[in-house]
């Protein structure tokens, strides 16, 4: 059974941020831990969570139940697992439960579909690769997003090509159904090796799809989408998010659309772009800004980051005519470097500011640097004011 | 490469939840780490260890290092000897079919021919580049022959002969060759990057070894497949890659993962001397590629590849093995000499001598050998070589000539399968190539693409 949840309260978070050395500064006002029991950006009740439009009507008319990220993933793997018989699930130690939980009870379960390999990546990934190629679904997880640089090979030259040079015989021949689940971004106190969000390293490629779910409800609804999905998936999973983000989850299996953002919340004079855990930080930023500055912030998921939504944004860019894109990882053609050279060919007559981006400086993720690195809430509030005053 | 540190840190609260069932030992009808958990314990006053990683291993009071040079090196097996004979007359010649024999000889010729006539296509620049596979046509054809039509092949490059023995035609190695509208890769890929659905071999990739953990992958799949479908036909994966990809550390992957999974997998490497100029000394210093199998628990065996009755007899068995205990993998090692330049983008006179080639060539080769024991039988002669040769090349010509005239695929096939259904962003661009197309007539040459400029278009139907 999934582990009962703790309602943490804000005072429990930080004591309990405190001793992951990420305190915040005793002064701060913008720079204070997320309190996810109270962000809009997740459901604290079973109505906001089954009013999601683009659930199917079962789910909608189902219940919900309130559960965290990583049993969102465990609820969805279970499903997919159950349904279809091609699915397997696949990684360094996932059959006692995974190192974060996101695969327990499955091995016991489903015997032969889910299993540990030996530790080594490149062979994770051509495993199922060629598993794919041969009719399963499978899901290979890599221990850490850090970690899957061992199998880049796999995943540049094989996976992403393998529907392409196989041409007419990629209907029976290319690894769709490919899924490749990796925890990603930082957590507080990862430094180089457990903290790094390498999506637009993946964005690069063409052929593979790459996914980065924010909350437990969308961590449900993209994974089974990305399971679905006849394209190779890479699926991001905030690690940071797997017990902190607690919401009302649709009990009902339902997938969401992959390469379609959401809109957050409605704005008219700046639009955030942004995914996973840096969507928190947004929020908070956005909701002291329009405190501050009086002003309207549009908020966009882009929850695939490849292919993304290229006519979401700059629909949006186009009404509100100033674009903040966050992320994580580094400034160095991340994400957000695609989406602001799309946004100024897409929205250029109607860009009232020069279009921003916020992510994670130009180094590496030192342990003891890691607050003055990745994008906080006063860089979000500090680029939102410099958009409205230029 | 997976650190194993940081999870102690990070997932301290995870370790405090661990599941019950994960530490505390109960009856499990699978999982075998969980077996293995139970039964470790030292026990007093033992003569073998139990560590957990080392099982069964006798205690010595003797140190002594275990140095490969003491190791006698694996033996090659073989049924035929140089000049096509039978060497162990004690043992009966395993029973082919004299059709079957005749079809692995008329292949492995097919092969060759079309090998020298490609080549000089190359050379004349018809085709952009090419490989041959002389002097291992008795691997591919040989280990083809003796697996089921059914099982999934995967390939590295030098295995024309398998695409020739499982039924690829003059046409369909001619539209690969020549990129045409034919061609099942769309013109995709460089020549001899053969693939084929209907024929069960996936599409080969250049990145070399890149295979061999996919076709443990694969062999898990059909593992599962001849579990669920215990009536139907139980199939095994081959695995095709030579000396030097086995360096690569996706061999390492895929051998292991395939021993602790027990994957039904025959991995075949074709150990020819050289991986381009490197000579095997500089590629390994163990017992060849057969001594490592051995290291991953997987039964191993090293054949003579120039003896395409001994490939085929080792293949069928270790097919036979594969399927063993719900599956397991084999390894194969067949010892060949690469005859010819690495591709037509190498002159391996630069890194070998001539004479050495021409003793190959001349002394030992599959084909010559297969005819040998053939002739011995009575059941090939010059004529029938004569007409054989003369055919071949008749109907390899014939292809080529015909591919040469034929269009390459329209030009959206850049674009398409990319992902299963073009994205907007992809759309969006093959309209910008086709206005460029349009306001520069005459600096793009359209006439050789199917529908010409009109193959910029997307197509109507497929939405």
């Amino acid at each position: 059974m999934l582990r009962p949840i703790v309602r943490w309260s804000p005072r429990a978070l930080c004591s309990s941020r405190a001793r992951t050395y990420a305190s915040h500064a005793p002064k701060a006002r913008l720079n204070i831990p997320t309190d996810y029991s109270s962000t809009p950006l997740l459901h604290h009740s079973a109505k906001s969570a089954l009013a999601n439009k683009e659930l199917p009507y079962e789910a909608r008319n189902g219940t919900t139940s309130r559960i965290n990220l990583f049993q969102a993933i465990n609820a969805a793997l279970s499903h997919a697992l159950r349904s279809d018989h091609r699915v397997l699930l696949f990684g360094e130690d996932v059959a006692f439960g995974g190192v974060f939980r996101c695969s327990m009870n499955l091995a016991t379960e489903f015997q032969d579909r889910v299993f540990n390999t030996p530790l080594t990546e490149q062979g994770i990934v051509g495993f199922a690769i060629g598993a794919a190629m041969e009719g399963m679904r499978p899901i290979a997880e890599i221990q850490f997003a850090d970690y899957v640089f061992p199998a880049f090979d796999q995943i540049v030259n094989e996976a992403a090509k393998c529907r392409y040079r196989a041409g007419s015989n990629g209907g029976s021949m290319s690894c769709g159904g490919l899924v490749i689940r990796m925890p990603s971004g930082a957590v507080g106190h990862g430094a180089l090796y457990h903290s790094q969000s390498p999506e637009s390293l993946f964005t690069h490629i063409p052929g593979m799809r790459v996914v980065v779910p924010r909350s437990p409800s969308q961590a449900k609804g993209l994974l089974l989408g990305a399971i679905a999905c006849n394209d190779p998936v890479i699926f991001m999973e905030p690690k940071s998010l797997y017990r902190a983000a607690v919401e009302h989850v649709p009990a009902e299996p339902y997938t969401l659309p992959l390469g379609t953002a959401e809109v957050l919340k409605e704005g008219k004079d700046v639009t955030i772009v942004s995914y996973g855990t840096p969507l928190y930080t947004c929020q908070s930023a956005l909701a002291a800004a329009e405190r501050d500055f009086k002003c309207s912030v549009e908020l966009v998921d882009l929850r695939t980051v490849y292919p993304w939504d290229r006519q979401a944004v700059m629909a949006s860019v186009n009404k509100t005519g100033r674009c903040i894109i966050v992320h994580e990882s580094m400034l160095n053609a991340g994400v957000g470097a695609e989406v602001a050279a799309t946004v100024q060919e897409g929205c250029f007559l109607r860009l009232e500011a020069p279009v921003q981006r916020v992510a994670g400086w130009s180094t590496h993720p030192g342990l003891a640097y890691e607050k003055f690195n990745i994008p906080d809430v006063v860089r979000v509030y500090d680029s939102i004011r410099k958009a409205l005053n230029y | 490469m997976a650190s194993r540190l940081g999870l102690r840190r990070l997932e301290i609260a995870a370790k405090s939840i661990l599941h019950p069932t994960a530490v505390r030992w109960q009856p499990s009808p699978c999982i075998r780490c969980q077996r293995r958990w139970q039964s470790i314990s030292q026990k007093i006053g033992s003569d073998r260890v139990h560590f957990p990683g080392a099982v069964n291993s006798q205690f010595t009071t003797q140190l002594a290092f275990t140095r490969p040079a003491d190791l006698p090196g694996m033996p090659t097996y073989r049924i035929l000897d140089q000049e096509g004979r039978i060497v162990d007359q004690a043992h009966a010649p395993p029973d082919i079919e004299t059709k079957e024999l005749l079809r692995m000889y008329r292949d492995m010729v097919f092969v060759s021919i079309m090998d020298i006539i490609m080549f000089d296509a190359q050379r004349q620049g018809r085709v952009s580049f090419y490989m041959v596979s002389a002097g291992e046509e008795g691997i591919a054809v040989g280990s083809a022959s003796a697996l089921s039509p059914n099982d999934p092949i995967f390939a590295q490059y030098r295995e024309t002969g398998i695409f020739q023995y499982r039924g690829f035609t003059p046409a369909d190695f001619m539209a690969q060759l020549f990129a045409t509208k034919d061609d099942p890769g769309r013109g995709r890929n460089m020549p001899v990057h053969y693939g084929s659905a209907k024929l069960r071999i996936h599409t080969i990739s250049s990145p070399l070894a890149t295979q061999i953990p996919q076709a443990s992958g694969a062999g898990y799949a059909v593992k599962m497949q001849n579990l669920r479908n215990p009536t139907d036909e139980q199939r095994v994966v081959a695995c095709y890659f030579g000396e030097g990809a086995a360096s690569e550390g996706d061999f390492h992957a895929a051998l292991n993962i395939a021993a602790t999974r027990a994957c039904p997998v025959v991995f075949i490497c074709r150990n020819n001397g050289f991986a381009i100029s490197t000579p095997t000394l500089e590629q390994y210093r163990g017992d060849g590629i057969a001594s490592r199998g051995v290291g991953y628990g997987i039964d191993t065996i090293r054949v003579d590849g120039n003896d395409i009755l001994a490939v085929r007899e080792v293949t069928r068995q270790a097919r036979e093995l594969a399927l063993q205990d719900n599956g397991r993998p084999v390894l194969i090692e067949a010892m060949s000499y690469r005859v010819s330049h690495h591709s037509t983008s190498d002159d391996s006179f630069a890194y070998r001598a001539k004479v050495e080639v021409e003793d190959w060539k001349r002394r030992d080769n599959p084909i010559t050998r297969l005819r040998k024991y053939l002739q011995g039988k009575g059941l090939w002669d010059d004529e029938r070589e004569a007409a054989l040769r003369s055919d071949a090349r008749k109907e390899i010509l014939e292809a080529y000539r015909k591919a040469e005239r034929e269009k390459h695929p329209p030009l959206r096939a850049m674009m398409e399968d990319v992902y299963e259904e073009m994205t907007e962003e992809q759309v969006g661009q093959l309209e910008k190539m086709r206005g460029l197309v349009e306001r520069y007539e005459g600096e793009y040459d359209v006439s050789r693409y199917e529908e010409g400029i009109a193959g910029l278009r997307l197509k109507e139907v497929k939405r």
